[in-house]
This record gives C-alpha cells, structure tokens and sequence, in this order.
C-alpha cells in the first residue's frame, strides 16, 4: 500500500480568539470490508477509526470514524484560538498503527 | 370511488412523490432499522428535535465514493452550552456510520466538513448532541449517480 502520509493545514498566525478552519487529509486506502477481490472473499477491513487534535493538552476536537467515510479521510473543523500553541494531530488505524502530525501558531 | 387508468398513475406518482420528498416529513419516517438502532444508541432514547442544524451535501453526487459534506450547528460553543458529539449517518448504505465528530467548547463554532461514501440514492443523517443531552437531527437526499462501496 501507498505510504499513508498525513497532511495538515493550520494558519501560520492568528489574533486572539479567532476561529480558525484546519483542514486535515491522510493518506489512506479505507478498505471498507464491503468489498471482495477476484476470488469472491471479501478483502477484510482496514480503515482509520479514530483522529484526535490536542492543543496545550486539551482534546479540542475527535472523530470517530466508520467505514463510510471516503478514502483519504479528509475533515475540516475549527478551533477558537486563544493564545500561541502547537496542534497535535493522531490518527489511529484498524490495525493499531498510529500516525501523528504537528503544527504550531503563532496568536499574537 | 373508481379510477380510470391514466388518474390511477397520476395518483400513484403523486403519492410516491409525497413520501420521498414529504411537504412536513416525520425525521424518523425513512430511516433504516440498521440507521434508527444507531440514532437510539446514539441519543440515549431522547426524542430528536428539529432545527439547529444544518447539513450540506450535493443534491446530486456523481461518484458515490467521495460525496463532500458539511456541517454546522448553531451553537453559542460556550463552557455551559456547546455541542458536543454530531453523528453522520447514510441511511441507504450496507453499514449505516459514515462518522461521529465529539467538539469541545474550545472549538469556536460547531461546524465540520468531510467526504464520504454513498452506495445508492438516500438519505444522510446528522443528528447533533448538545452538552445539556438534548438531541436535533436533520436529513439531506442526495441522488447518487455512480454508488460507491464496492461491488
């Protein structure tokens, strides 16, 4: 499989208290389990299940995700900032495998 | 009372009409068992009020695969009144849970936006839980072109 690679993107600078949009996207094939390949068996489930961002050790926003979501999950949301800080990015894959990504701003 | 043939089909397609698009339509009407277990689960038996929340999806989606949504909430996202979990449901789809996204206060405004699978022509739910365990849900008919799980 592709490598999975996640992509972040968070304004660089922000005033206090702005409600700023982030955009997340990872890489990721989302084998749903639906499906079935040439002999018939169904190719079994692999999907991202759960992405969480952290800012200044506080879960600001989390997602459940099921297999009904696209591939190459893509979830914008957003967040009040108050004050300068680094975003920490997890998503967690069926598997067990865990895939991070931070980005700072600047809050003037 | 008797119909000919021709009034018969008018009655007919009127009366589909109105149950697909439905001029007041009862939220729980079309749902799916597999959708409805999932919305109960969800909201804890609370009946689900209308209003408050918006969801945004193309009325027609050419590929099932990536159907582009989004969503808001009309919520102060204060400490005491914000909104906190906002389930995504795809009634017509082999397995209901498309996702479910949790906010906190520090996010500012409820909204969000993702991609999602659609396997035929049907309805998608959101239905949001505010921090005081009241419960609103809306749909969006989305026709589905090409569908897009498999198969």
């Amino acid at each position: 499989m592709a490598k999975i690679k996640p992509r972040v993107k968070v304004p660089k600078t922000a005033s206090a208290g702005d409600v700023i949009t982030i955009k997340t996207l990872i890489k990721h094939k989302m084998e749903s389990g639906q499906r079935k390949d040439k002999e018939g068996k169904v190719i079994p489930r692999k999907i991202i299940n759960h992405f969480k961002v952290d800012f200044a050790g506080k879960t600001v926003f989390e997602a459940q995700i099921q297999p009904g979501t696209s591939a190459n999950p893509f979830l914008s949301f957003s967040v009040k900032v108050q004050e300068s800080g680094e975003f920490h990015f997890t998503w967690t894959d069926d598997d067990g495998s865990v895939y991070e990504a931070k980005k700072s701003i600047a809050v003037s | 009372m008797s119909f000919n043939r021709r009034q018969f089909i008018v009655a007919g397609v009127s009366a589909t009409a109105g149950a697909t698009m439905g001029v007041l339509p009862s939220v729980a009407f079309a749902a799916s068992d597999l959708s409805q277990e999932a919305i109960s689960t969800f909201t804890g038996g609370v009946e689900p009020g209308e209003g408050k929340i918006t969801l945004t999806a193309p009325e027609i989606a050419e590929n099932g695969n990536t159907v582009p949504i989004e969503i808001s909430v009309d919520s102060p996202m204060t400490d005491d009144d914000y909104v906190a979990e906002v389930m995504l449901l795809a009634d017509g789809n082999p397995a209901p849970g498309l996702a479910t996204l949790k906010f906190s206060p520090m996010s500012g405004s409820a909204q969000a936006s993702t991609r999602i699978r659609l396997a035929k022509t049907q309805d998608v739910i959101a239905v949001a839980k505010m921090s005081d365990g009241s419960v609103f849900m809306t749909t969006k008919s989305v026709k589905v072109t090409i569908g897009g799980c498999g198969g």
